[in-house]
């Protein structure tokens, strides 16, 4: 039996880098990886948790967390897609034309 | 005073009156209508206009006739009735007629007279630059005259009377291309303000002696006959009326107007100048009578002094004319001024002054119209330039002659029956100084008469051209006025009944006597002035044997001086004196005065404008700025970097879970 503060590390650890991808990264896709990297993060959280506490909700919240990530990454990769077709770039700082 | 006839019956208001009564109010009406749709439609019009006038006229003096006719069948007191016009504080003002025989009689005269003008000026004035505004004026003025006769309180009156002025203003000067022409109007107009002056305030002292509620003349002679005025206070106000006298009837002093007013269109003489206007003055003595009763004897005094004076003097005058229009508003003046001493002698006075108002308006306009005949055919004023046109102007000599006739008061004429009467009256109630003064007066009127009749009519043509009679509008309404004065006298004739005394009488009927030796003695002053007249002007060629008498003559044919005394005594010093201090004051004084208030408004409007400017744009445009600066500094955070945006987030969230956990 693995004990929960190692797992809860170990979740922090995959959020930490996914929050330093989100903000580090200039790669659309990158980012993209980095926040389904915090989203797998929160997973692992449940799915501890609910081992702990003897609960199944939180097994089932991650399967739902897992299912908003899939359509999140499908919508995503689209905008992606979409942006490299008009600025033939994915680099997040050069798309910044909503501004002041 | 006739037993059968009382007091209560003689002055009551009428019981169920006529139809004439009752649309009386129309007479006045009809020729103002007429004078608004020429205005401006009668240059449309076929015949530019004269027929609106003539209907109108035709119209009213019908329904004149009708008003008569009431009194004729023997009806006596009055009608009234009135419609509200407005109210200030106690003072309730109205707009209503007032309908007795006097105002009938009046009735008649004007509009029949102001008829025969309209018709008579088809000829007179054909091709005249402004013969539409004169058809206007003249049946705006005759309108204006009916307002002042039909009038039952003083505001309307006087409402009538300045209309009348400013329309005879308007008349006289109606060629006003030639200078003398305007100066004339200005004058006329001028010198019958000055009487208007004290006439105005004598309306004025009779509101106040009704206690400022009316202006109604049957209630203020009410007051004044039930003795709720003081005596002086009746005196001043009969004294300031007889100023409106003075300047419309042209009397002395301000008489000067009259002559100068012939430089207006002849027509325009016969029917202001002789007939109508000039007689309002006499009338207004008449209507207000019990005024002048009441007040103190000494009044009447004034007046009676006033109308010797100006009828002695403008018989003189006439002597020295030259132009036959001059000669006849000479005459005018000493007639009206015979009237004026009629009113001057009471009741009986009164009812004579009337008749020969009566007679006077018939004959005079007959004579005007006569001397415009003349002028017409031989282009000129002037008697020196006319002579012999008895054969080449038939009608006219014949009216004119009978005109002439009537006023010299020759028998059985109009004039004889009036200026008998009014001497009869003047032997009957002890006025002997005013009989020799009238008695004199008509001499010296046959004279003046003769000699215009004789330096016009006969002798041999001394002008230009080859005179020829008018057109038949103009003879046909002489021959229909002479007509009239040889008829009018007999309704005052104290042997076919006097029934002129049964329509215009004063509280009581009169006696109209007869006194043979008066009559006789009128005659023989008629017939006197004119031998003298014919021995004289006999064989008048070309310098008038007046001049004779030097001095005398030079004194005389100078008007006694008196418009040289108002030029250099009043005029001059108003003008180059008066006028230039009120000038000085008015740029020194009122014009800093008003300066300074332009000053300092605009120094104010300054200092507001600076206040806007300065505080008020201020505080808005500095709230502007502020917001401005700040969302200038704001938006560097909106920068459209996505993981700017994210770090924000996630700076968010941290702070947020430091500052829940804290609590």
């Amino acid at each position: 039996m693995i004990r929960l503060p190692l797992v809860l590390f170990l979740s922090a650890t995959l959020f930490a880098t996914g929050v330093y991808g989100v903000l580090a990264r200039r790669n659309a896709v990158l980012v993209l990886m980095s926040i389904e990297l915090m989203l797998n993060a929160v997973n692992l959280n449940l799915v501890a948790f609910s081992q702990y506490l003897k609960d199944i909700t939180g097994q089932v919240f991650a399967l739902f967390v897992i299912t908003v990530a899939a359509a999140e990454v499908g919508i995503g990769l689209a905008i992606v897609i979409l942006i490299y077709r008009n600025r033939e770039t994915i680099n997040v700082d050069e798309v910044n034309l909503l501004k002041w | 005073m006739v037993a059968a006839e009382s007091a209560e019956t003689l002055v009551k208001a009428i019981q169920d009156p006529s139809w004439f009564l009752r649309y009386a109010w129309l007479i006045a009406f009809l020729p103002a209508l007429a004078a608004v749709l020429n205005l401006f439609i009668g240059k449309r019009t076929p015949g530019k206009g004269s027929i609106y006038g003539i209907t109108a006229l035709a119209a009213a003096l019908v329904m004149s006739l009708g008003v008569l006719w009431t009194f004729v069948g023997g009806e006596r007191g009055f009608y009234e009735a009135s419609i509200p016009w407005f109210q200030i504080g106690q003072l309730h003002m109205e707009v209503g007629v007032y309908v007795d025989g006097l105002t009938a009689v009046m009735l008649v005269v004007v509009t029949s007279i102001s008829l025969c003008v309209h018709i008579y000026s088809l000829g007179y004035m054909k091709g005249d630059v402004r013969y539409t505004w004169f058809y206007v004026v003249i049946s705006l003025f005759t309108s204006a005259m009916l307002v002042v006769v039909l009038a039952n309180n003083l505001f309307q009156l006087l409402v009538g009377w300045e209309v009348m002025g400013v329309c005879s203003y308007l008349l006289i000067g109606h060629w006003w291309e030639d200078h003398v022409n305007s100066s004339s109007a200005i004058k006329a107009f001028i010198t019958t303000r000055i009487g208007d002056v004290p006439f105005m305030f004598g309306i004025f002292t009779l509101i106040f002696i009704t206690g400022f509620t009316t202006s109604n003349i049957p209630k203020i002679s009410e007051i004044v006959s039930g003795g709720g005025a003081s005596v002086g206070l009746v005196s001043a106000a009969a004294l300031l009326l007889f100023g409106g006298t003075i300047g419309k009837s042209a009397q002395f002093p301000l008489h000067v107007w009259l002559p100068d007013a012939m430089a207006g269109p002849t027509p325009v003489s016969a029917l202001i100048h002789a007939a109508t206007m000039v007689a309002a003055g006499v009338y207004l003595v008449g209507r207000l009578f019990i005024i002048f009763l009441d007040a103190d004897p000494v009044v009447l005094q004034i007046v009676a002094i006033v109308a010797g004076i100006t009828m002695l003097g403008a018989a003189l005058m006439a002597f020295t004319q030259d132009d036959i229009k001059r000669v006849l508003a000479y005459s005018t003046i000493s007639q009206l001024a015979y009237m004026v001493a009629g009113m001057s002698m009471g009741p009986a006075g009164r009812t004579g002054a009337f008749f020969h108002l009566f007679t006077h308006a018939f004959f005079k306009a007959l004579l005007f119209l006569g001397s415009g005949a003349v002028i017409h055919a031989v282009h000129s004023n002037n008697m020196s330039e006319m002579g012999g046109l008895r054969k080449r102007l038939p009608i006219t000599f014949w009216t004119f002659l009978i005109g002439s006739l009537a006023l010299s008061g020759v028998p059985p004429l109009a004039g004889f029956w009036s200026k008998d009467e009014l001497l009869v009256v003047a032997e009957h109630e002890g006025h002997p100084i005013l009989f020799v003064v009238l008695l004199v007066t008509a001499l010296l009127t046959a004279f003046y008469m003769t000699r215009a009749v004789l330096m016009t009519f006969f002798g041999d043509y001394r002008g230009h051209g080859e005179p020829h009679e008018a057109p038949r509008s103009m003879t046909g309404v002489l021959v229909a006025l002479a007509s009239v004065t040889v008829v009018a006298g007999l309704v005052g004739s104290p042997q076919l009944g006097a029934v002129f005394g049964k329509w215009v009488y004063f509280q009581e009927l009169e006696e109209a006597l007869f006194v043979p030796w008066v009559a006789l003695l009128s005659t023989l002053a008629a017939a006197g002035g004119i031998l003298i007249g014919y021995s004289l002007y006999r064989d008048y060629k070309a310098r008038d044997p007046l001049t004779s008498l030097g001095g005398a003559y030079t004194l005389v044919s100078n008007k006694f001086y008196l418009d040289d005394i108002y030029w250099k005594g009043i005029i001059r010093p108003v003008r180059d004196n008066l006028s230039a201090a009120v000038y000085w004051t008015n740029q020194n004084i009122l014009d800093a005065a008003v300066n300074g208030a332009a000053a300092f408004a605009k120094a104010l409007g300054q200092g507001v404008r600076w206040f806007d400017d300065t505080v008020i744009d201020g505080i808005v445009n500095g709230l502007a700025n502020i917001a401005g600066f700040t969302g200038g500094l704001l938006r560097y955070i909106q920068s459209g970097n996505v993981q700017r945006y994210a770090a924000f987030l996630f700076t968010g969230v941290v702070v947020l879970a430091i500052i829940f956990t804290r609590i």
